[in-house]
């Protein structure tokens, strides 16, 4: 490997290993300020994580968070964000950025997409015909958002197809990535990730993992899972992921968000993470808590003086009582903030004191305490045996 | 009662500049008087954290919470024994009880000689004075409104209603003085007594002489919400009901926030406002941008130009019939920006305003976030909004004491006339 023309500085630095499992604490080292990994990244559509200011969201010690290509490439459109002077200026975020290549919510979201070689042909949102997205025009939106961490156009298929299919899609995919490099016009600002297909299929995994890392990219994302497979393959695919994934860069799982897979994921390798989940989850009602959730709504906690979480710190338990937030979350939206609050400010934190527990040398015992709050002897099959595969075993 | 509220009058030449002393539990805080209250919904600032509250610019000390909002939760308070200033997070704020919600119409017809209705989220609840001593007695509030009946109907055919309710809230006040005096709890909190009346001078007139009689710690102008009475009539009424109350305690009056209105009622002896209208203002994907820089400091004329073009803006584009789709509740003191022309503005939401959406985004970017329903929007025009109101109460406080309310008045009347969504004179 090595890079063509200046060599960029490394974007990963690892500040320690956990020494049994693959889990390791690390920096990325982004144009607009380093991020402790492992990292959590709240998920902004519009640029805006759901009803927070970017104060709020900085001040919950977030440094690197998501904007989505393809809301924002439909509207206000990449023209308008760029007169802005990028995403960072248009929503006025002063810390790092990652979009995503606009293509997997064209076809979970749009009608009629096709694919073909050229690129993904979707049924525009607002009317106006078809639009092709293609790899250049994917890093060409991207370009113009001017985010810090950029992601190849991938062929997306659902994690549970099989049969050619899904060797089309991860060949594509590669096929792809070398147009997005030669696409990619701010190389030195942006760093473009490679994402990693191949389906359920370890064969097919391999061979993407074998094809892309032959390539210059800064970074890497494991993508088609958490969509619905079994966890036994889930972690499988994770594993084997890893453990062909350059030790110097660094290692993006998509679409993960649960506490528990967060854990497990670590102790595999992975570095980054994103997830809707909790700030989706906030606007049913439900807020995150080392147990696993409680449902506000739920009547038994009409009288329940005590904060969402003893402990938390977070502005929201600093102030509210479950009670109190039971009886705005019957009536007004806004109660809504409350929990988004609490809920990114668990899910931060969470990363936090994993990283802290890797810098420490304690990352098993913390794997432990973090299982038995959760399940107490319940611990699912599969955790355990992901556990013990990463060295960590639990009995 | 354990009242200290009390007015302190700076003696400006017109208007009533001071200050309410004695106020909270402490006695401690303040409110400048004329002042506004910071309205909650549910024990709330709309849209808000209290972070992002935090961030807003001269929040008045005293909350409004409304009772609708609590009557659910009555049991909770009573169990929390605590009261509901702790209770909603804000420990540190003085509240006020109202009766009703300012934003939330309450249908007519539901009250009786002993019960008055409030609207719940679970639906009607019909309340006694003795129901409604005991939901105070679990809100500790500072300071409340007694309960009244101020479901009146506008005409000839009101005067018998209007009788009714001046009637029904004189016995409501008697039955919850007593109550008060019984109340350990309570001793604390202050109660205002309710002037009603309709639009019948006579019973607006016997209801202020009659609650002055009794020992309140305040008087509450009811009923003046909404277009249902002339404008004419509306000043006449609140002139003439002022003219019977004494010159040490506070008046209140609900349902009139737009800052036109909100001058004319000052200048007749009214201290304090709500600040329902910002809430509304925001809601209608709207921001406040009249000037109320009566200074002619060249320095500063700019930022009123600025309001003021914007608002001339308005005018032509309603002429081209442009924003026909624009709410029809918009007044002549904002802009709509979810409108199209909005969509590639990057200067702030109002120029000079040194709010925090203002200092760090565009009207592009609130316009993005209006046509994608992001729920930031309502938390940024909700700062905006609170902050610009707050800050005009403030400038009138200003203009008392430099006694330019007059200058004030002429710039904002200006301002009023600029749009046509505002030639709907009294109807
Ligand atoms: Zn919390
Ligand atoms: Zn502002």
């Amino acid at each position: 490997m090595g890079g063509s023309g200046g060599e960029p500085a490394p974007l990963l630095r690892v500040v320690a290993e956990c020494g049994r499992s693959q889990a390791r604490a690390a920096e990325l080292l982004l144009p607009h300020g380093p991020v402790p990994c492992p990292v959590f990244m709240p998920v902004g559509t519009q640029g805006t994580a759901k009803g927070l200011t970017a104060k709020q969201l900085a001040a919950l010690g977030c440094r690197l968070c998501l904007g989505n290509t393809y809301h924002l490439g439909t509207r206000p459109g990449p023209e308008l964000v760029q007169q802005a002077g990028g995403l960072h200026g248009f929503m006025d975020w002063p810390h790092n950025l990652l979009t995503d290549s606009g293509g997997f919510q064209m076809v979970s979201l749009s009608e009629l997409s096709e694919v073909t070689e050229e690129g993904v042909l979707f049924q525009s949102p607002y009317g106006g015909g078809q639009i092709l997205l293609t790899p250049e025009k994917s890093i060409e939106i991207q370009n113009a958002l001017g985010a810090d961490i950029v992601m190849q156009l991938d062929d997306v298929v659902s994690s549970t197809t099989t049969g050619p299919r899904v060797e089309e899609a991860m060949k594509r995919s590669v096929r792809w990535l070398d147009r997005c490099i030669a696409a990619n016009r701010s190389p030195q600002r942006q760093n473009l990730f490679a994402i990693i297909q191949g389906g359920l299929e370890p064969e097919l995994r391999e061979q993407c993992l074998e094809a892309m890392t032959l390539r210059d990219v800064p970074g890497f994302a494991i993508g088609g899972l958490s969509g619905g497979e079994d966890k036994g393959s889930f972690w499988r695919m994770v594993k084997l992921s890893t453990e062909r994934l350059p030790r110097d860069k660094p290692r993006y799982l998509m679409g993960v968000g649960y506490a528990t897979d967060l854990v497990v994921c670590v102790a595999l390798g992975c570095d980054m993470f994103d997830c809707v989940f909790p700030t989706r989850t906030a606007r049913f009602g439900s807020a995150l808590v080392a147990e696993g959730s409680l449902q506000l709504k739920n009547r038994v906690y009409a009288k329940d003086f005590r904060p969402i979480e003893e402990g938390c710190g977070c502005p929201t338990c600093q102030r509210y009582s479950r009670a109190y937030l039971h009886a705005l979350l019957r009536r007004e939206p806004a109660a809504l903030h409350h929990l988004t609050v609490h809920n990114l400010a668990y899910q931060l934190k969470l990363m936090a004191s994993i990283r802290q527990s890797i810098l420490e040398q304690r990352f098993p015992q913390f794997v432990r305490s973090f299982l038995s709050s959760r399940y107490g002897a319940q611990i699912p099959l599969w955790v355990r045996e992901a556990l013990e595969a990463a060295g960590i075993p639990l009995e | 009662m354990g009242s200290a509220m009390q007015v302190k009058l700076c003696g400006a030449a017109s208007g009533r500049l001071g200050t309410l002393v004695g106020l909270g539990r402490s006695g401690a805080a303040v409110l400048p008087l004329p002042g506004c209250l910071l309205y909650t919904r549910t024990g709330s600032a709309p849209h808000l954290t209290h972070d992002t509250l935090q961030t807003v610019g001269g929040v008045p000390a005293v909350a409004q919470i409304t009772l609708p909002t609590l009557a659910d939760i009555h049991e909770v308070l009573e169990e929390y024994k605590e009261g509901a200033a702790k209770f909603i997070g804000m420990p540190e704020k003085v509240l006020y009880c109202s009766l009703h919600d300012p934003v939330t119409p309450c249908p007519s017809g539901y009250n009786t000689n002993k019960t008055v209705s409030l609207w719940g989220s679970s639906g009607r609840i019909e309340i006694t004075a003795s129901k409604f001593m005991d939901m105070q007695r679990a809100i500790q509030p500072d300071w409340f409104q007694c309960i009244s009946d101020g479901d009146t109907i506008s005409g000839e055919a009101g005067r018998k209603r209007a009788k009714k309710s001046v009637d029904r809230s004189l016995s409501f006040l008697d039955a919850c003085l007593q109550i008060l005096e019984k109340s350990p709890e309570l001793q604390r909190s202050v109660m205002f007594g309710a002037i009603e009346g309709g639009d019948t001078l006579e019973e607006r007139i016997r209801s202020a002489r009659e609650t002055a009689k009794r020992p309140v710690g305040g008087f509450l102008l009811d009923g003046f919400q909404g277009r249902a009475m002339a404008k004419e009539t509306k000043l006449k009424l609140i002139t003439s009901v002022i003219a019977e109350l004494p010159e040490d305690k506070p008046r209140l009056i609900h349902g009139v926030g737009k800052p036109d209105e909100v001058l004319e009622c000052i200048e007749r002896g009214v201290d304090i406002f709500e600040s329902f209208f910002p809430f509304q203002v925001t809601e209608r994907g709207c921001a406040l941008v009249f000037s109320y820089d009566w200074h002619p400091d060249p320095e500063t004329t700019v930022f009123m130009q600025n309001g003021t073009q914007d608002l001339e803006k308005n005018d032509a584009e309603e002429d081209q019939g442009e924003i026909s789709k624009a709410d029809p509740e918009m007044t002549p003191f904002e802009i709509c920006l979810k409108d199209k022309r909005y969509q590639d503005d990057f200067g702030p939401v109002l120029e000079g305003c040194t709010c925090y959406c203002c200092q760090r985004h565009t009207r592009a970017y609130v316009h993005h976030l209006l046509v994608t329903n992001e729920l930031l929007a309502g938390v940024l025009l909700m700062m905006h909004n609170f902050q610009h109101y707050f800050s005009f109460f403030s400038a009138i406080r200003d203009a008392l004491k430099d006694n330019k309310l007059d200058q004030l008045k002429e710039l904002v009347f200006r301002q009023a006339l600029q749009s046509p969504a505002n030639a709907k004179p009294g109807q």
